[in-house]
């Protein structure tokens, strides 16, 4: 802000200019630096609170360095507070929502971007529209159809598609289709025309022209888009709380909330397991920070 | 592997937003000449399977899993149902509408925290983030270092920031009453407890991420405005804020569009924060809480719940919809 109301007059030389930037920038970084410290102190203040004892903490109070430091909440956390299946489970539902996703909504992509057919755009403004909804609208009818559609035991111990790892993976995909489809049909649109056209001069069918051509292309906005739905799936909290019942088949961010209630008065404990479930997401960020911001602005459609 | 073959989609898409959409009116025209090349009565048998199987099937799963689901939800807020047996669906003609509106008590105070919420996100979230936007984008020294603080909270699931916020609110452990020192006092404040400021405490954790994500989106669309236009202005004698106000906040317009469709549906679904502190209770409540607490109650009263997630799917058109002409109503014309 101070920046922005100390503007430069067109009319002073390049001294003055430079000298005015120099103060500029000066201010600048003051203003970022207790930003960026503002906005680290609740993680950082998660970790320290992780760090430390109960026994410590109940001694020389929270805000202290008293005692000493170690892992034991999270090693608590990760074998006596389940964080371990809670992982796995977070791995099982993701994996398998991100690959229909992108498979699907590729397929879907393929069809409306390199092909002409007069329903594409109504189909792409549904499937648009759809990513858009909030989640909420539609959770009643879900659960009902889920809960009335008996399933045999040996598939289902609750006898219907509830309390089953598949109905947050079908729900995730459905959901998560339409951003991605969205995204790769403006990709698509993108590629020159030459390449399909010479493929079809070859003989190549659809399924060729999909997979061996346009696919291949796609592998930047595919990593992009990969990389961007493993955290949203991975973050998703609401579809199991809504379908899972069983606490131990609960993904890691939805089993934090109980958590929170198992281990009321220990926030040292809650600290550990809300940072082992940032972990999977730091590693993520740091590896493949290129990517998912490429995922975001890709598709700033992102509701 | 990825990294290597990822490289021009960051490349590419570093121009931002604006760029890419203005990438996509560019191809719109040798889009149509493919369509030529590629219109379904010249296709043979067998790929018109093909092409059918691959429109098919995502467009059953989202059928079948977003849209029925929808009618069904309008459907269901006419009905009296305990969620049994099909047989008990009564009809209920809009009872269960007027009972929102006229007999529950949560009800208007969660649409004000709804609208509350928007408020909030567009005035000072939004904001923020492009402000950090503006200034990250000058060369200045460990851009990349303030970029990266920034933006981590986006990584996280809001269910998560409520989480570590609650550490950081708590009355008797949270680090903010140590800073105020009021810890250990009875002025201490319970942040997430007290209803009158819980909301007002929920909101400061959701810009903390709604601010990294504007701010991201902001830096790819500043990339993407033409130098050539701030450079027209300087010579035409803008100062820096006129620059901006006048020329590159304009030319962003795709972003602008954007952004302004998040912030109100971000506003809509905030959901998981809200649930996480008290199951939006006490202070907290929002639409979306309200609908989920009448599903899964004890009382499980399935045609009120349905109602408020109309009510929620209707007021959530308006900015679907706003989307949807700005981005699809050119095309569909051209």
């Amino acid at each position: 802000m101070s920046t922005l109301a100390n503007p430069i007059p067109n009319t002073t030389t390049s001294i003055v200019v430079g000298k005015n930037a120099r103060r500029r920038h000066y201010g600048t970084h003051i203003f970022l630096t207790v930003m960026a410290i503002m906005w680290l102190i609740p993680l950082v203040w998660a970790l320290f609170t992780a760090l430390r004892p109960k026994a410590d903490t109940d001694k020389f109070g929270y805000f202290s360095f008293g005692g000493s430091f170690n892992f034991d909440n999270f090693i608590t956390a990760w074998t006596q507070g389940g964080f371990s299946k809670y992982l796995l489970n977070s791995v099982l539902i993701t994996v398998p929502s991100v690959l229909g996703t992108l498979l699907f909504a590729s397929m879907m992509a393929f069809a409306v971007s390199r092909v002409s057919w007069k329903f594409n755009i109504t189909l792409l403004i549904m499937f648009t529209a759809g990513n858009l909804l909030p989640p909420q609208v539609l959770a009643a009818p879900l659960f009902e159809m889920f809960k009335h559609l008996t399933l045999p035991y040996s598939f289902s111990d609750s006898g219907n598609l509830l309390n089953t790892y598949i109905s947050v993976i079908a729900v995730d995909t459905a959901f998560q289709i339409g951003f991605c489809t969205f995204v790769l049909s403006n990709y698509m649109k993108a590629l020159s025309s030459d390449l399909t056209e010479a493929a079809l001069v070859d003989g190549a069918g659809i399924w060729r022209q999909y997979w061996n051509i346009i696919l291949p292309l796609c592998r930047p906005a595919l990593a992009a888009l990969g990389t961007l739905e493993v955290i949203f799936i991975y973050n998703d909290f609401f579809w199991p709380l809504l379908f899972i019942q069983s606490g131990d088949r609960l993904p890691i961010t939805t089993a934090i909330n109980n958590l929170q209630g198992e281990f009321l008065s220990n926030y040292n404990l809650l600290a550990a397991g809300a940072t082992i479930t940032v972990i999977p997401t730091l590693i993520i960020y740091l590896v493949l920070q290129r990517q998912f911001v490429a995922g975001l602005t890709l598709g700033s459609s992102k509701g | 592997m990825s990294t290597t073959a990822a490289k021009p989609a960051g490349a590419g898409s570093e121009p931002g937003a604006a760029g890419q959409t203005t990438a996509g009116k560019r191809q719109l025209s040798s889009g149509r000449r493919t369509g030529k090349a590629g219109k379904v009565r010249r296709l043979t048998r067998r790929d018109k399977l093909v092409l059918g199987i691959m429109v098919g099937v995502p467009t059953l799963i989202q059928l079948l899993l977003v849209w029925l689901p929808t009618v069904f939800s309008i459907a269901l807020s006419f009905t009296r149902w305990n969620g049994l047996d099909l047989s008990d669906l009564k009809g209920a003609g809009t009872d269960n509408y007027r009972f929102v509106v006229q007999d529950y008590p949560p009800f208007w105070p969660a649409v004000q925290h709804n609208v509350l919420w928007l408020v909030f996100l567009a005035l000072i979230a939004t904001p923020l983030g492009l402000l950090l936007a503006v200034l990250l984008d000058q060369n200045i020294r460990g851009t990349k270092i303030y970029q990266s603080i920034f933006f981590t909270p986006v990584m996280l699931s809001l269910a998560l920031i409520g989480i570590i916020w609650q550490l950081f609110y708590n009355r008797d452990s949270g680090l903010l009453n140590y800073l105020l020192g009021t810890a250990g006092t009875p002025a201490a404040v319970d942040w997430f407890g007290n209803s009158n400021i819980n909301i007002w405490a929920a909101m400061v954790a959701a810009t903390w991420r709604h601010a990294g994500y504007v701010m991201i989106l902001y830096l790819a669309g500043l990339k993407g405005v033409d130098p050539s236009l701030r450079e027209a202005a300087s010579i035409d004698g803008a100062n820096a804020v006129q620059t901006f106000f006048r020329v590159v906040f304009p030319a962003m317009r795709p972003v602008n569009i954007v952004i302004v469709v998040i912030t109100i549906i971000e506003s809509l679904r905030a959901f998981d924060i809200v649930y996480v502190i008290n199951r939006g209770t006490n202070g907290l409540e929002l639409l979306s809480a309200l609908v989920i607490q009448n599903l899964v109650g004890e009382g499980q009263v399935i045609g009120v719940g349905s109602a408020l997630a109309v009510i929620l799917l209707v007021i959530s058109l308006i900015p679907i919809v706003f989307y949807l002409i700005r981005t699809f109503g050119k095309e569909s014309k051209a």
